[in-house]
């Protein structure tokens, strides 16, 4: 299900942009320098339906790889999203305050959570590319 | 899993299915969101083909539905129906449900998915020497409700049931698109409505024919997401929430069901002495007065002291805020009350506010 603005953008390479790097978790990372972009896949903000609440980290906050970010309310569930690499959180998305539907609507652009000053680029490592990403949801689905 | 006859009129239109007490039922179609704002502002169809019906039939049967229910179901004649309690001796809940007066010998009971087993064990258990024939034909039923403001003219064109003239809380038997059917002008929404049941092997025309009627009025299919959210506002209480069998119906700011001078009923001793001596707590309404959203099981602080947690708890796609219901002290129920819920690592407040949260204007 692709929908907006995303599609626009990454219509050419399918459900998840091939630059990013994934989670198990179902989180995304994009890098630009030591900066690190955070969010949720379409596969997440699917599962999770209408989200309508986000709470966000203090800018300033150390994260470890793996730890909290904060949680994700849609409107029948709580979950949690986890750092992808460690780093200090430079800008949280506080537009997603009025518009925590951008999380469903746009989530790799406009749903953007969190922004990271990267510790460790070898955390990145550790991520899977696209194309791994989506056989691991063909794993899960099955 | 179970499946409701509906089950590929829901895959057709592309729902999200989750297993729900060992059904296959859609918890979505469009979203939650949108779903619940089509039933409030238009109309909504669900399938609660998963409600449980139960018969009680014959000489006893007013007598025996007296015995079991705190209500009073000698008010009710042929085509009335009741909202009650299935009671326990101790004056708590074993469900809730409706009673339907089809002939003076023939009540309908509509129970909880989660209970059809329960209940039907535990009446069976209450017959006693009562000249009663009781049945469990629930996996024969079918069940639609169409609830909103637009549902007369959605429902009208495809029955010979005249809708208009029907008052809330009645039934009548007739044939929906050659079906033959029972419709009752009931609901779980807050809206005005009606719930459809029939014995029909294949209904599924029914389900496709009020989608196609209710296009141009807004009609959207509402999955069991939506159901909990709309029920909410309306303070319509959730079995296993909101009341269980440790809780009776005065707690549960139910009094109304509860008719003392109807003569015995189980659980009637208990919950007269309480009633005398006075409850020690309620049920209550809340909103969030933080940011957050207060679910179900949190824990719930009063003037610093952990008192229960939260019976029902979501966001509100109508008022755009976390609601909920609470059991609060005696002494702590009074609309403005502030009190804590325990939301992760996080302690929010919150505060009691008058309920329904929604009240249609129609």
């Amino acid at each position: 299900m692709t929908t907006g603005i995303k599609n626009i953008i990454w219509e050419d390479n399918g459900m998840y942009p091939n630059n990013f790097h994934y989670t198990k978790d179902h989180e995304w990372v994009a890098v630009n320098g030591d900066t690190a972009t955070v969010g949720i896949t379409d596969y997440a903000q699917n599962h999770l339906g209408d989200v309508v609440y986000i709470e966000l980290p203090a800018v300033g906050k150390h994260l470890d790889v793996h730890q909290t970010i904060g949680s994700i309310e849609s409107v029948k569930a709580v979950s949690e999203v986890f750092s992808p690499v460690s780093g200090e959180v430079v800008e949280a998305n506080i537009e997603l305050n009025n518009s925590p539907e951008a999380v469903n609507q746009d989530p790799y652009s406009k749903g953007w959570i969190i922004r990271l000053k990267m510790k460790n680029k070898g955390d990145l490592q550790a991520l899977m590319s696209a194309a791994d990403y989506e056989k691991y949801l063909e794993g899960l689905e099955a | 899993m179970k499946q409701t006859r509906f089950n590929a009129n829901h895959r057709k239109l592309g729902a999200k299915m989750i297993e729900f007490v060992g059904w296959d039922m859609p918890v979505e179609y469009e979203g939650i969101i949108d779903e619940h704002i089509a039933c409030r502002t238009a109309a909504g169809l669900f399938d609660v083909s998963h409600m449980g019906e139960i018969h009680v039939t014959g000489r006893d049967a007013l007598a025996f539905v007296q015995h079991i229910s705190p209500n009073d179901a000698a008010r009710l004649s042929p085509g009335m129906v009741q909202y009650t309690a299935l009671m326990t001796a101790k004056g708590t809940y074993v469900d809730d449900m409706l009673v339907y007066c089809l002939h003076p010998e023939f009540y309908l009971l509509v129970v909880n998915a989660a209970n059809t087993d329960k209940d039907y064990a535990y009446i069976v258990a209450q017959k006693g020497a009562f000249q009663i024939g009781l049945d469990n034909p629930s996996d024969r039923y079918s069940q639609l409700a169409l609830q909103g403001r637009k549902a007369i003219p959605i429902l009208q064109p495809m029955t010979d049931v005249v809708l208009a003239p029907m008052k809330s809380f009645t039934c009548a038997f007739g044939k929906v698109l050659g079906k033959e059917c029972l419709v009752s002008r009931t609901g779980y929404t807050g809206e005005d409505g009606f719930e459809i049941y029939t014995l029909d092997p294949e209904p599924g025309a029914i389900w496709d024919a009020v989608i196609e009627s209710g296009k141009p009025h807004g009609l959207q299919p509402v999955g069991l997401g939506a159901r909990d959210t709309l029920r909410l506002e309306a303070k319509l209480p959730l079995y296993g929430n909101d009341i269980d069998d440790t809780t009776t119906p005065l707690e549960a700011d139910f009094k109304w069901i509860v008719k003392f001078k109807k003569g015995e009923f189980l659980g009637r001793d208990v919950l007269v002495r309480q009633n005398e001596q006075g409850i020690s707590r309620k049920l209550v309404g809340f909103e969030l007065v933080d940011r957050g959203i207060a679910r179900p099981h949190y824990p719930v602080y009063v003037s610093g002291a952990e008192t229960g947690h939260v019976a029902s708890g979501t966001f509100s796609p109508l008022f755009k805020k976390s609601l909920g219901l609470v059991y609060l002290p005696i002494g702590q129920t009074a609309v403005g009350t502030e009190f804590e819920i325990g939301i992760r690592d996080k302690r929010v407040r919150a505060k009691v506010v008058p309920t329904p949260f929604y009240k249609r204007d129609y």
